[in-house]
């Protein structure tokens, strides 16, 4: 068990060396920084003052050291467009899209996981073949669509919720949170929706197939024989046994949900990193897509990192080191 | 004499598909008394393990029970509710199934399913059920329970998980075990224990088994009566040691002959030529007259009745003495 | 010897083999799969012939009014012919912006698709025919990049190559930037399938065979090799096509993708989008639900294709 920690752990360096590498390369080799700070009319000799003061003449080696060194304790540069830290920046929106990322997924587990048992139990039904259509949508439409449709009915047509913003925020110590005020909870309640619903169906489709599969397999059979409740059988044997992969997916999605926020930000002008981002590419603004690409993927190797330790905590049968099926 | 514990009369199973029904059991009749073993045996589809199921009212659709009757302690259970079948189920008939190694929950402490079991049945407290299930694990022969009832079943080997599987079966101390082919995923030398444990049941609790399987040697050993199917019906029914010493019916006869004496992993159903017919395809007459060595005109058209024939119930032509000479 | 070389040797029409076929049986059979096969030649139908069935040139600015501009859908009392499903705050009839934004949005998700298959194919024979040193370092940047979601490395792409280009681009530039955007986010799919495709099939006799009479790699790699791995790479550019225009439409409606002079029916939607809040709705709708229609067809079209061919994926 501890090997394949420490062995997983190896990958995730290498795969955060290599993005890191990229950020770099995108830092030192797409467009001139000099150029980024400098105007226009600066003369040559303070140029090349200030590539020397930058570090620009040290070989590449040197100068990738010195950018991984920074990163690590923190300091991504300064925003072309701001002129801010980087870090200051994201630290600033981060709240913004870590707590839509948490709503969206609570949303998608939630709604996924209940349509999908539904239609897994109750698989002939109308409302099972609903759920199923609107699963077909939720995976084919752009997000960015189902944003704006969300928006052009409950806020433009019916005016129950706002279309853009956080609403209010109240401010614990760095962390600024739009939970605790109703208009904060309101302005949540469509981008959550509308960053979850790709989530959702991805997982009630695989509760409903991981869910008949279930059902069909010998030890549910030995617990009806047994004369357990249906209720039982459904929701704690079958469940249990469905939710195991399922944790797996809707884990590694939670990396997927917070980079998709770039979209659903953009439709709902959601202040976070994504919006901050697509801001950045915009604007050319090197420095902030750098760092914003190494923190998702820092993210994405943590999640992955998190989900192989809890799958093999809920599996019992993966936790003996050997995992050997009798 | 006493009542038996399970009595089936007339039992028709159909499934329903999208070019008809298929009857997957024909008039099949038989009791189990009290601390009794009956074997059913016959070749795979044969119908052993759906009329299992179908006592145990586990036939899921588009299949159901179109026919007949299930009794068990002379009150009728075939017509009850799903909710009071569900009750039955565990309570006073326990099933066994073929594959230990998937019918426990994978995720689940044995001692959670057994305590679940036990409660649904009971009225016991969670500790008085968990002090019951180190009780049965003992009773099924699994060492150092108190330790072993806090283990997976992936910690378990096969022939110990079929000891679980037995004790899951066992938990509200059924009249009735139905085993579906509990010694076939085995090693040979498991199978013993577990016939073993079987057949102890019976004498110490006089519990009625009902055996399904398709290997004679174990009937040989383990079962009181025999009923041996084909087709959806029984051939032939009657006391073990007769059936084996002294099979009636033609299919029984090859059978028996295919039985091996020393070693056990022979085909044993080579001897009979030609195989059985698939559900949609049964003919007319006598199911078996394709491939019985004995078969005449009557075997074509019309369907043979069981007769009894001493200790047998035999549905064959050949025994008809009604119209020939009246026995 | 040629012949043994070969696979099997085609001897009637592809039309004839394709009636006979199971896939085709299976169309047959599946409403919903012709029903969304008539979509698609529908819209691809509009898309081709948008320049000779749209009343207005949607490009062209001499033929913008503004004093057209934000008329309602002509079943609307305000409405004015020709502008069937009304115009948008230049004047631009939006019937004919969905037509021309069909065919640009079709033309960038088929130029992506081709490009991202073309790498993906590229690096999947060189990895799986030659193993080795190559094939470990070009998986790796596979998983690594699988790691991202597309839209976000479509993003990165677009915005490094305008800091590269410094940002003066014409709208050619930015189609063919898109492309590439899209080609370097879908590779890794058909770069794997193909693969494993490869491994298995270059220890096929034929490949042998072509081997000991002396082909060189190349050669038995692209005449040989590849027509047998087709199948399922296929099946992936259906299904990619409707995820290229997807982010295509993404990337427009970002504001990255393309400029709002040569709107494609992301560019429209994001224009559209500020009109929702003052009642002029059909500026965005109309090409919301061409493109919604457009990737619902094309996705169930890739459903069924897959599902029909099923063995080689999944």
């Amino acid at each position: 068990m501890i090997a394949f920690i420490l062995q997983r752990l190896l990958q995730s360096v290498a795969v955060l060396f290599a993005v890191g590498l990229i950020a770099f390369s995108m830092f030192r080799f797409a467009g001139d920084p000099v150029n980024q700070i400098v105007g226009v009319d600066t003369p040559y000799a303070e140029r090349v003052a200030i590539r020397q003061s930058l570090g620009l003449d040290d070989s590449v080696i040197v100068q990738f050291g010195r950018y991984a060194g920074n990163v690590v304790r923190g300091e991504f540069g300064t925003s072309y467009q701001f002129r801010q830290p980087v870090a200051a920046l994201l630290a600033e929106r981060m709240p913004a899209t870590l707590e839509l990322a948490l709503c969206a997924t609570l949303f998608a587990l939630t709604v996924g996981i209940f349509m999908g048992v539904y239609c897994a139990l109750k698989r002939d039904t109308v409302l099972a073949k609903v759920f199923l259509a609107i699963s077909l949508i939720g995976i084919s439409l752009p997000t960015f669509l189902i944003g704006i449709l969300l928006i052009f009915l409950f806020s433009v047509t019916l005016g129950w919720l706002p279309s853009f913003g956080r609403g209010d925020t109240v401010r614990l110590g760095w962390w600024t949170t739009g939970f605790l005020t109703a208009s904060g909870l309101r302005a949540l309640i469509l981008p959550s929706v509308t960053l979850g619903l790709f989530q959702m169906t991805l997982i009630m489709r695989l509760v409903r197939a991981e869910m008949l599969e279930v059902l069909r397999t010998d030890y549910i059979r030995f617990a009806r024989a047994r004369g357990l409740t249906t209720r039982t059988i459904h929701f704690g044997h079958a469940l249990k046994n469905t939710l195991v992969p399922v944790i797996t997916i809707a884990g590694l999605q939670l990396g997927s949900v917070i980079a998709f926020s770039i979209i659903t930000e953009t439709v709902f002008q959601w202040p976070g990193m994504g919006l901050l981002f697509v801001q950045a590419v915009q604007n050319v603004d090197i420095p902030i897509m750098a760092a914003y690409l190494l923190l998702v993927a820092a993210i994405f190797v943590t999640i992955n990192l998190v989900v192989d330790v809890l799958y093999t905590i809920v599996d019992p049968r993966l936790r003996l080191s050997t995992g050997g099926r009798a | 004499m006493t009542e038996p514990v399970l009595s089936v009369r007339n039992l028709r199973v159909a499934f329903a598909n999208r070019r008809g029904t298929l009857t997957a059991i024909d008039d099949v009749s038989f009791d189990i008394a009290r601390g009794e073993i009956l074997g059913v045996v016959g070749e795979s589809g044969a119908g052993k393990s759906v009329t299992g199921s179908a006592v145990i009212g586990l036939i899921d659709p588009p299949g159901g029970i179109v026919g007949g009757e299930v009794r068990l302690q002379g009150e009728r259970i075939d017509t009850l509710s799903p909710e009071a079948m569900r009750r039955i189920r565990g309570r006073r008939i326990g099933m066994i199934f073929q594959d230990p190694l998937t019918s426990l929950n994978p995720l689940y402490r044995v001692g959670r399913q057994l305590i679940e079991t036990i409660r649904t049945h009971t009225d016991l407290s969670e500790k008085a059920a968990r002090g019951r299930a180190i009780d049965l694990l003992a009773e099924v022969g699994i060492p150092a329970p108190e330790r072993r009832i806090d283990g997976y079943p992936h910690e378990f080997s096969g022939g110990m998980r079929q000891r679980v599987v037995i004790a899951l079966a066992l938990a509200a101390e059924p009249e009735l075990i139905i085993a579906d082919e509990p010694t076939t995923a085995l090693d040979v030398s498991v199978q013993a224990q577990i016939i073993a444990l079987l057949k102890r049941l019976g004498t110490e609790r006089g519990t009625a088994v009902m055996l399904v399987t398709h290997d004679m040697g174990v009937i040989a050993e383990a079962a009181d009566r025999v009923a041996v199917m084909y087709s959806g019906r029984i051939a032939e029914i009657g006391p073990v040691r007769d059936v084996v010493t002294n099979p009636l019916h033609p299919y029984a006869k090859g059978l028996m002959g295919a039985i091996p004496t020393l070693a056990q992993e022979t085909d044993r159903l080579a001897q009979i030529p030609g195989s059985m017919p698939r559900l949609s395809a049964i003919p007319k007459g006598c199911a078996f007259h394709p491939r019985c060595p004995s078969a005449f005109t009557r075997c074509v058209v019309e369907r043979p009745n069981p007769i009894a024939v001493g200790a047998h119930q035999v549905a064959c032509h050949l025994y008809d003495r009604s119209e020939a000479s009246a026995a | 010897m040629s012949v043994l070389v070969h696979g099997p040797v085609p001897t009637r029409s592809a039309l004839a083999r394709f009636r006979d076929s199971d896939l085709f049986a299976s169309f047959k059979r599946s409403k919903l799969a012709m029903a969304a096969f008539a979509v698609t030649l529908l819209l691809f139908t509009l898309a081709l012939l948008a320049p000779l069935i749209s009343p207005q040139n949607p490009y062209d600015p001499a033929q913008l009014e503004l004093i057209n501009s934000n008329l309602p859908p002509l079943w609307n009392a305000d409405g004015q012919s020709p502008f069937v499903l009304g115009t948008d705050d230049q004047g631009r009839d939006v019937l004919s912006a969905v037509f021309y934004g069909l065919r640009l949005s079709l033309l960038v998700g088929i130029l992506g698709v081709v490009v991202s298959g073309l790498i993906g194919i590229g690096l999947g024979l060189i990895a799986g025919y030659f193993g080795g040193f190559v094939d470990t370092l070009i998986m790796r940047v596979a998983d690594v990049q699988l790691t991202f979601p597309a839209i976000l490395i479509a993003l990165v792409v677009d915005g490094v190559a305008k800091a590269a280009l410094g940002g003066q681009m014409d709208t050619t530039a930015s189609i063919w930037l898109i492309v590439a955007s899209i080609g370097l986010s879908f590779w890794v799919q058909y770069a794997r399938t193909v693969r494993s495709s490869v491994m298995v099939e270059k220890n096929k006799d034929y490949v042998q065979a072509g081997r000991l009479i002396g082909l060189s790699s190349p050669v038995i790699l692209v005449r040989h090799v590849l027509p047998n791995v087709l199948g399922p790479v296929f099946v992936i550019a259906t299904i990619n096509l409707a995820l290229a225009i997807i982010t295509e439409a993404t990337l427009s409606f970002l504001g990255t993708g393309l400029p709002d002079s040569m709107p494609s029916l992301g560019t429209l939607i994001r224009t559209g989008n500020r009109f929702l809040f003052s009642g002029e709705w059909w500026i965005v709708a109309f090409p919301g639900l061409a493109l919604a229609g457009l990737v619902l067809a094309i996705n169930l079209l890739g459903d069924w294709l897959r599902d029909a061919l099923n063995p080689k994926l999944q």
